[in-house]
């Protein structure tokens, strides 16, 4: 690489990095104009701009070489995601987030499972140094964890808000003990790839778990407290997303996905006391309303 | 130590989440469900990264597909929150319903 080329990337990448930072302070500031009535558009297209620029920074790093199938990507999302925002009755709304939900859950999925295919079984793989890849691969983990459970969490909501699936909770016996022993399976299999992040078994074993972890956590879960799950699920994706962050290193992810977990959360708060719901009920599933389900 | 770094990051941003959402008004609960949900096709980012990358063929493809996908729930999700939020500005003059889609 010349001097000349190398002070090019070098402009490219900060370019890159201060569209980066107009991103997350439009993030912040569209977050918080959301929360006032009279500001609340405003917000949204604080946020929309935002994630236009993450978009453009993103395009401008220098790892990115082709662009065919970005752009091919960024074509289909568009058609399927405009009538689906377009023309979806507003009484449909909560299950429309959730199936949305799915699609972003299902995006930091694959680039979890893409990441670790490139870093251990591609044809170049690039078997990092054992203390970089254990900070990954906890990185990496988390991704996966929180994506694909939020991907299947997410499909059981839209299921009984779309009544595909009974809105009514459903609860069997031993229901418990097998949540119990999912999550303790997924946190081994965590545990395992720290210690051994080269571990293919390992790897696809947490997101087969993950995905059944999402289906047990939403199935005992009532109709009615289903909006509160979407918002709850929102908060995951965006865990997800922040994960990607530090699995990729790049800050706006970070940023973005943390925002998203933390203002998820407490709007799952919010809404079961708005709505008079009991929010561990919620949160944990099975373990709360396994005795008090209708 | 990058790692610590990004630990900060992710705090801090985390705070100002909890912070900003913590007194929302019940009206705008639905609202702020969708444009966080649009926001958290953040991991858009990534899937641009995995997609361009030069990773192989299979993280391209995967890469394809969540972009793809995370661009439905960018697009998808910023249209419904404007489409609410115009709903809102109509039923101004009738402070009388709560206008809220979710519950």
């Amino acid at each position: 690489m010349t001097a000349a080329e190398s002070t090019a990337g070098n402009v490219q990448e900060i370019i890159s990095q201060v569209t980066y930072l107009a991103a997350s302070v439009l993030f912040m500031l569209g977050l918080r104009s959301l929360t006032k009535p009279d500001e609340a558009r405003r917000g949204m297209q604080l946020a929309a701009l935002g994630m236009l620029l993450a978009i453009i920074g993103t395009m401008l790093h220098r790892e990115i070489l082709t662009y065919t199938w970005i752009v091919t990507g960024l074509i289909v999302g568009t058609v399927v995601g405009y009538p689906l925002g377009k023309f979806v009755p507003m009484t449909a709304m909560p299950q429309r987030i959730a199936f949305s939900h799915m699609f972003g859950a299902l995006a930091a999925t694959l680039v979890g499972i893409g990441e670790f295919y490139h870093m251990y079984q591609g044809e170049q793989p690039s078997n990092p140094s054992a203390s970089d890849a254990r900070f990954k691969m906890a990185a990496l983990g988390f991704e996966v964890l929180f994506g694909a459970l939020t991907v299947s969490g997410s499909f059981m909501a839209f299921g009984k808000l779309q009544e595909f699936i009974t809105g009514k909770p459903i609860t069997f016996k031993g229901q418990n003990v097998l949540n119990g022993l999912l999550f303790l399976a997924a946190v081994g299999c965590f545990g395992w790839l720290v210690v051994e992040p080269n571990n293919v078994l390992a790897f696809y074993a947490m997101v087969g778990i993950s995905f059944a972890i999402g289906f047990m956590l939403v199935l005992p879960i009532g109709g009615a407290d289903m909006p509160v799950v979407v918002s709850l699920l929102n908060s995951y994706a965006g865990l997800a997303a922040s994960a990607t962050g530090f699995a990729i290193g790049n800050n706006v992810l970070i940023i973005a996905g943390a925002l998203d977990g933390a203002s998820g959360f407490i709007l799952s708060i919010v809404m079961s006391k708005a709505m008079n719901r009991s929010f561990s009920n919620v949160l944990f599933g099975a373990f709360g309303s396994a005795g008090s389900a209708v | 130590m990058t790692g610590f770094f990004q630990l900060y990051v992710f705090i801090l941003a985390g705070f100002v989440g909890f912070l900003v959402i913590s007194r929302v008004p019940h009206l705008l609960h639905t609202p702020l469900m969708a444009a966080t949900n649009a926001i958290s096709g953040i991991s858009l980012v990534g899937s641009i990264v995995l997609a361009g990358g030069q990773y192989g063929k299979l993280p391209t493809i995967l890469g394809a597909i969540a972009v793809a996908c995370a661009m439905t729930n960018v697009v998808g999700g910023f249209i419904i929150t404007d489409r609410m939020l115009t709903m809102f500005k109509r039923r101004d003059d009738k402070p009388s319903s709560p206008a809220d889609g979710a519950s």
